[in-house]
């Protein structure tokens, strides 16, 4: 049943509608929401080509976090609703034949290399599932694992730094007006008033 | 059952949807949610090709896939929360000025 051309069809066709209307939304939450749409979409044809975990992994990964992370931010920005820029008008006369001469190229080189291998054939029992994927991620793939650690750190220090505030935090300002204050005598903390005396000085000295 | 090319054309078709997504939106978010789309394509043709060839290390790859994108999603989001503190926009042809 789930290898039926009608399943692949509804599918496909669920997910270029999905795909289409992300780019073509004018708000980028409704954008957002379609794209959770087709990442599900795409979640089910993993399923139907025998991945279950990499199926679920789009679940908790894509539409989990990703996705929430792109709504945290189009809401923190407030930036759902922008403007069509009127800049660049050319651009699409160029971008959409070169979008067609992509396709055509995908078209022509699946159709030729993949004509033999034509039906997706019946994968073993275990294809596919969490613990041979675990198996391979934990012995020959462990480097590559470790290293995907270490990306996902140097990304989350990145991110923090990126996204800090710029003015002060509490605990600074504290430590930055100490400096000040100490730097400068006590009973003239601002400018004005430290000039006054050092004028009077002066006029002091040219009297004498 | 259905033929392996049909799934790498859908995919195909979607990585040309990112594609153009890149190409005609100005905006910055929009621009990252095309970007997720042609990483979904990809990943898609990497799962058809490991169940055509029976060989599992085409998962894995989607694996890794997923968590650099993950990755990169961060970084890019907190980018263009920078952008748009400094300059309350994150229309991209509003930031030529950064070229040079």
């Amino acid at each position: 049943m789930p290898g039926q051309p009608i399943v692949f069809i509804i599918l496909a066709v669920i997910a270029v509608a999905t795909a289409l209307g992300t780019i073509i939304s004018r708000n980028a939450i409704y954008s957002a929401l379609l794209l959770v749409f087709n990442f599900a979409t795409i979640a089910v044809l993993y399923l139907v080509l025998g991945a279950p975990f990499i199926a679920l992994s789009q679940i908790t990964v894509y539409a989990g976090s990703i996705m929430v992370l792109f709504l945290f931010v189009i809401m923190l920005l407030g930036a759902e609703r922008l403007p069509m820029s009127d800049q660049l008008r050319w651009q699409p006369w160029v971008a959409i034949p070169l979008g067609l001469i992509l396709a055509g190229e995908f078209a022509y080189n699946i159709f030729r290399w993949t004509a033999e291998a034509a039906a997706v054939a019946q994968p073993p029992a275990n294809f596919g599932a969490p613990q041979a994927i675990g198996e391979m991620l934990f012995t020959r793939f462990v480097l590559p694992f470790e290293v995907t650690g270490v990306i996902l750190l140097t990304a989350t220090i990145g991110a923090i730094f990126l996204a800090r505030s710029e003015k002060l935090s509490p605990g600074q300002e504290i430590r930055r007006t100490r400096a000040v204050s100490s730097a400068a005598p006590a009973g003239a903390p601002s400018g004005d008033e430290k000039r006054v005396p050092a004028e009077e000085h002066e006029e002091a000295i040219k009297a004498k | 059952m259905v033929p392996a090319s049909y799934y790498l054309a859908l995919s195909a078709v979607l990585f040309v949807i990112g594609i153009l997504g890149v190409l005609l939106r100005r905006n910055a978010l929009v621009l990252f949610m095309s970007l997720e789309l042609m990483f979904n394509a990809g990943n898609l043709a990497f799962v058809t090709f490991a169940r055509m060839f029976g060989n599992l290390e085409g998962q894995l790859i989607v694996f890794f896939v997923m968590a650099v994108a993950a990755a990169e999603v961060a970084v890019g989001l907190a980018l263009i929360v920078a952008i748009f503190r400094s300059r309350q926009s994150i229309d991209l042809d509003e930031l030529h000025n950064m070229k040079g």
